[in-house]
């Protein structure tokens, strides 16, 4: 059993204990401790199920690279799925739960998978769930949910607050190990600003757990120093629990800091996301160490020999009485050398290599351990737990030559550097064969605007080495980067290290290098997706030479842990079973994050309220406290109607529409578009922009314009008023305020830059009110203006006018086929003004009325309305607007386009009334079928709806429609899907419903 | 995410105070011009893998247009240009030969 060493744990605080529970019950820890740790020393070994045949697993790693004790954390609103336990700091009060099993961790139905393994090899899902092909929905994809997936989605609002940091530094420096912190110091001490983040809680790495001396003094000691001098240093930022993320373009990098996980009732946001732009980045990241693929190495008490060695240092945690370890380098000779000071047996380290070790094996077998050269491991005993190692010779197939009782194996199959940052953004790797490893090749760094390498490694991260190089080589690091931010490094001189050499490692990718089938199939890769080496080896023989392709199919490095264990040793089977060198085969692509991170920290601030701006108009709180149904409309809200008490949105629409139609509508207009076109070649821009004839409009009249894009497409419309001789008012859509202007600025800018023409968009310093009904011109009169008459305020014309003591630009212009003025006013008058004409406009019954019978209103006259009508594949000719597309000028954007023989096709639907014979509202979209069916047995279709209302004017639906030769076909019937398997029968009419004549809008 | 010098305000900032405007140096052609021509214009883009010359605005910024020539290979910058010209300046496209010898791109070497 695994338990609690009487003394040591160099991080441990026994002065503070802990009460946690995991599956409900209550277990006891310390200060310092992590779940995973705490849990050992409960005797807890068995923390999670894997992924696809549910076998029991304890943890393998005590660190980030941790695939196996995945739980969840917390609960309702904190609740977090697949947090790795040897990463989750302990505290008091701290719930876990286990997951990937049902209905307990102990006893797991779904180990039935166990037995039939055999029957789920590599691509099995591919394999298997294909046909028939109803089953998909109803059968498969069902259990496969059921059953797979890690975790649980959280089901509530998180309740925690997150937030973004923006830095900039001239170096960061990613991890704050020994080369981290060496690294930092260097820069520091030039004068640059240095920021340090380390993904733990504590400085210094792995170096203290592995011993030696640095400059005379312990490790831990000279790394006390290195923090008190960085401390010191006011150009250095350090942070702890902050993991470098992701590297990105130009010396962009993300840190993701963890403020409260290890203490929730802490005052503040749970995480941190730090944007970073640095000149410089040093990635001192460290190694993790690589399992070794042997039958049962997934066991529970099978572990990395650095994380097994971890727990009995750092934690004081026994995994065992008996630990045997297994070797092919001399690293793992200091676990069981930990093991033994600690009071703990090593019945036997079992190293692979023929020769065996140099120095440290002559430490272990002065200490009475016996080493077993050339030997390896046939297979583990035991099912939730190790009992036993079965040992064989590494050269041969598997036959088992003794059988070792134990309760725990530390497994070590040498070092891979974490490149992960590194690769990033393009950072390319070299293969070292007397090291086994991908390491980064400092020739090929990603590179920076500037076409310099910005990323630097140091220490381990640039290939695992002794304690020497490391520190040499963060300190030459270290002045490498501050002198490329540009500063003057000063000579770094390297401190002596006492510390046992090490010799070569000899690569191992199997144990034994000839096991047969039965071995190869409980030999783990890839832990927590369950990829054994019969599963790559699968995969080689069925073709799959992409070492990417081989992931996806066999899921070998995939879900949260990416492979930080798997993948090396998985491509390595794969180069062997493709009979090709490791290079060759390459690695798969490394992506950030480096571990998984929040979406909360993504999110930051930018949640509920603060999501994205809201644009307020300046009568919006008017509006909002008079009833107002809110629709959004790009950023701005909108009133859809304003329903009175016990009032339906369909009736309140109604009542608008004929209260306007009878006697007087108010519409808060201000969020249309308003664009000044200024200049001495204004008129000649004009003409380019709109594909009517602007240039000769008269200062003070108002013509309707379409726009295009270059393709030919319409893309808005608007009323155009000339303001003077050089100056025009463009009236855009409501959403098209921003692209337009954007539009009319890329063509000034890069096309017709030499052409005298300002453009300024004005549409927040304008109120616009919309007074429209019979009654409008009454209502002016009464407020005061003067000179509105027909005559002298005709159609389509603009007349500055005082309204209720306020000067206001007024255009005679309508949307609605009524007597109507549109009247703008500077922002700050908006609602002073709105409220006089609401004042005034009480006798006439006036009606505020929304976007959904603005709407209705044009729709009875057939107006067209952009994003309805047109969807960025209509053009003008395409809406019966020939009219408004001047014949006589040379050249409009979008001009050329439209003489395309496609544009020019007159099989091009084109826009007509449509009237239901049994007077019902056709459906939104609706496509009217022809004889036939296409090519994939789909009936053809000839038209479909682009608007349709209720007309509470006509008592029946309306509608617009494209349809295959409309004009021409005037009367005739057609059949509309109505999506329920039924059709509606529908007369093209003329697309006007309404006052044909105009009568109502010309008085 | 990249990091762009508007030539106009002379700000270098972040990719997301930009947006990019694809192929620089296009030549319009209008009504009149053969469908080939037209086509091209509108349609045909180079991919390079290399030196490569794009429009982009500084958005929220100065609003103002500029080019960039760029390496997309490796996202080195050689520099930035106001769009109000039919071609790169001589001293850019000096700095590009010497750092790409042999490079071309459309009519530009």
């Amino acid at each position: 059993m695994s338990t609690r060493l009487a003394t040591g744990g160099r991080l441990l605080n026994r002065g503070a204990a802990y009460s946690f529970s995991f599956n409900g019950a209550s277990f006891r820890g310390y200060e310092g401790d992590t779940l995973a740790s705490a849990l050992l020393a409960n005797d807890q070994l068995l923390m999670g199920r894997s992924f696809k045949y549910h076998r029991p697993r304890g943890p393998v790693a005590s660190g980030a690279e941790e695939p196996n004790a995945l739980v969840g954390l917390g609960e309702g609103a904190t609740f977090e799925p697949n947090q790795r336990a040897t990463t989750t700091e302990l505290f008091d009060g701290l719930k876990a739960r286990s997951q990937n099993h049902w209905p307990s961790l102990d006893f797991d139905v779904g180990v039935v998978n166990n037995s039939l393994s055999r029957f789920l090899p590599a691509g099995f899902y591919y394999k298997t769930f294909i046909a028939p092909r109803p089953f998909w929905k109803h059968l498969y994809e069902p259990i496969i949910r059921h059953s797979a997936g890690l975790g649980a989605a959280p089901k509530d609002l998180d309740e925690d607050r997150y937030e973004h940091f923006y830095a900039f530094c001239d170096v960061l420096v990613i991890g704050g190990g020994i080369a981290g912190l060496t690294a930092a110091l260097a820069a520091g001490e030039a004068g640059a600003r240095v920021i340090l983040m380390e993904q733990t809680s504590h400085w210094g790495g792995r170096t203290p757990v592995d011993g030696g001396t640095i400059g005379g003094v312990a490790a831990q000691a000279h790394i006390d120093a290195l923090v008190s001098k960085l401390e010191a240093l006011p150009n250095v930022t350090m942070r702890l629990r902050c993991m470098g993320s992701g590297v990105y373009d130009h010396g962009y990098a993300l840190g993701y800091e963890r403020l409260t996980d290890h203490a929730p009732r802490n005052i503040g946001p749970r995480h941190r996301l730090w944007r970073i732009r640095a000149a410089r980045i040093v990635t001192a990241t460290g190694a993790i160490e690589r399992p070794l693929a042997f039958a049962g190495n997934d066991v529970p008490g099978v572990m990395l020999a650095s994380a097994l060695r971890d727990y009995v240092v750092n934690y004081a945690v026994s995994p065992g009485d008996r630990v045997v370890v297994v070797t092919n380098n001399d690293d793992a000779y200091r676990t069981a050398l930990a093991v033994k000071a600690a009071g703990l047996t090593v019945p036997a380290i079992i190293d692979a290599r023929p020769n065996g070790g140099g120095v440290l094996a002559a430490e272990a077998e002065a200490a009475g351990i016996s080493v077993r050269k050339g030997m390896g491991i046939a297979k583990v005993e035991g099912g939730k737990r190790v009992t036993g190692a079965a040992i064989c010779a590494q050269a041969g197939e598997g036959a088992v030559l003794e059988t070792i009782p134990c309760d725990a194996i530390a497994m070590s199959g040498g070092w891979s550097p974490v490149v992960h940052l590194w690769s990033h953004c393009g950072g390319k790797l070299l293969w070292d064969d007397a090291t086994a490893m991908f390491r980064p090749d400092p020739a090929r760094p990603p590179l920076g605007a500037d076409g310099q390498g910005y990323v630097l490694t140091a220490g381990s991260a640039s290939g695992p080495m002794g304690l020497a190089e490391v520190l040499a080589d963060a300190v030459e690091v270290g002045a490498q980067a501050v002198t490329g931010a540009g500063f003057t490094a000063a000579a770094g001189d390297v401190l002596p290290v006492d510390i046992a050499a090490e010799s070569a490692l000899e690569p191992v990718w199997m144990m034994p290098q000839g096991a047969e089938y039965k071995l190869r199939a409980k030999a783990w890769l890839d832990f927590q997706n369950d990829v054994k080496v019969s599963d790559v080896q699968l995969a080689a023989r069925e073709g799959y030479e992409s070492v990417e392709h081989t992931k996806r199919y066999t899921t070998l490095g995939m879900a949260t842990d990416q492979g930080k264990l798997s993948n090396i040793n998985g491509l390595a089977v794969l180069s062997q079973a493709l009979n090709a060198p490791i290079p060759q085969v390459g690695t798969t692509t490394f992506r950030p994050p480096y571990t998984p991170i929040s979406f909360g920290a993504i999110a930051g601030a930018a949640r509920g309220d603060v999501f994205q701006p809201l644009r307020r108009t300046p009568i919006h709180e008017w509006l909002d406290s008079h009833g107002a149904d809110w629709e959004p409309v790009g950023q701005w809200r909108r009133p859809f109607c304003f329903p009175k008490a016990g009032e339906s949105r369909h009736a309140a629409v109604d009542r608008e529409v004929k209260a306007t139609r009878a006697s007087l509508g108010l519409l808060d207009a201000s969020t249309l578009g308003k664009i000044l076109v200024k200049g001495p070649d204004a008129g000649r821009f004009m003409d380019m922009l709109y594909t009517n004839m602007m240039s000769t409009l008269k200062p003070g009249r108002c013509r309707y314009g379409l726009m295009c894009n270059e393709n030919g497409f319409l893309m808005d419309d608007g009323v155009v008023v000339r303001l003077d001789e050089d100056t025009f008012l463009c009236h855009t859509t409501t959403g098209g305020a921003e692209h337009i202007h954007a539009h009319m600025e890329e063509w000034l800018q890069t096309e017709w830059w030499d052409w005298k023409v300002y453009t300024a968009n004005v549409t927040e310093q304008y109120a616009q009110i919309a007074v429209v009904g019979p009654k409008a011109r009454k209502l002016l009169e009464k407020l005061g203006g003067q000179g509105v008459s027909g005559e002298d305020f005709p159609f389509m014309t603009m007349k500055d006018l005082t309204l209720g003591g306020i000067a206001v630009r007024a255009f005679r212009i309508s949307f609605s086929g009524e007597l109507s003025y549109e009247i703008a006013v500077p922002a700050s008058k908006g609602l002073a003004l709105w409220e006089a004409i609401w004042d005034a406009g009480q006798e006439f019954g006036i009606t505020p009325y929304g976007t959904e019978a603005l709407h209705v209103l044009r729709a009875e006259k057939g107006f067209i309305m952009i994003g309805d009508e047109t969807d960025g594949t209509v053009i003008p000719q395409d809406l019966g607007l020939h009219w408004a597309i001047s014949k006589k000028k040379e050249d409009y954007i979008g001009k050329r386009a439209q003489a395309r023989s496609f544009m020019d096709n007159p099989n091009r639907w084109s826009l007509v009334g449509l009237e239901t014979v049994d007077g019902s509202v056709l459906p939104e979209g609706a496509l009217a079928v022809a004889e036939g069916d296409n090519a994939n047995g789909q009936r053809n279709t000839q038209g479909r709806v682009t608007s349709t209302y209720h007309s509470p004017t006509l008592g029946r639906g309306i509608a617009m429609g494209l349809v295959l030769h409309g004009p021409d076909r005037m009367g005739e019937v057609l059949d509309f899907a109505d999506g329920k398997g039924g059709f509606i029968k529908a007369k093209i009419v003329d697309q006007v419903f309404f006052d044909k004549d105009g009568d109502k809008q010309n008085v | 995410m990249l990091i762009l010098t508007c030539p106009h305000c002379g700000v270098t900032a972040e990719e997301t105070e930009f947006h990019a405007g694809g192929e620089a140096h296009l030549k319009r052609y209008g009504p009149g011009s053969s469908d080939a021509d037209f086509e091209d214009y509108m349609f045909n883009r180079v991919n390079p893998k290399g030196v490569h010359f794009e429009r982009w605005r500084h958005v929220y910024g100065c609003g103002k247009w500029f080019h960039a020539a760029r390496c997309t290979a490796t996202l080195e910058v050689f520099g930035t240009y106001p769009a109000q010209t039919h071609q790169p300046p001589e001293a850019l496209l000096d700095i590009i030969r010497q750092k790409r010898p042999g490079w071309s791109w459309r009519d530009f070497s």
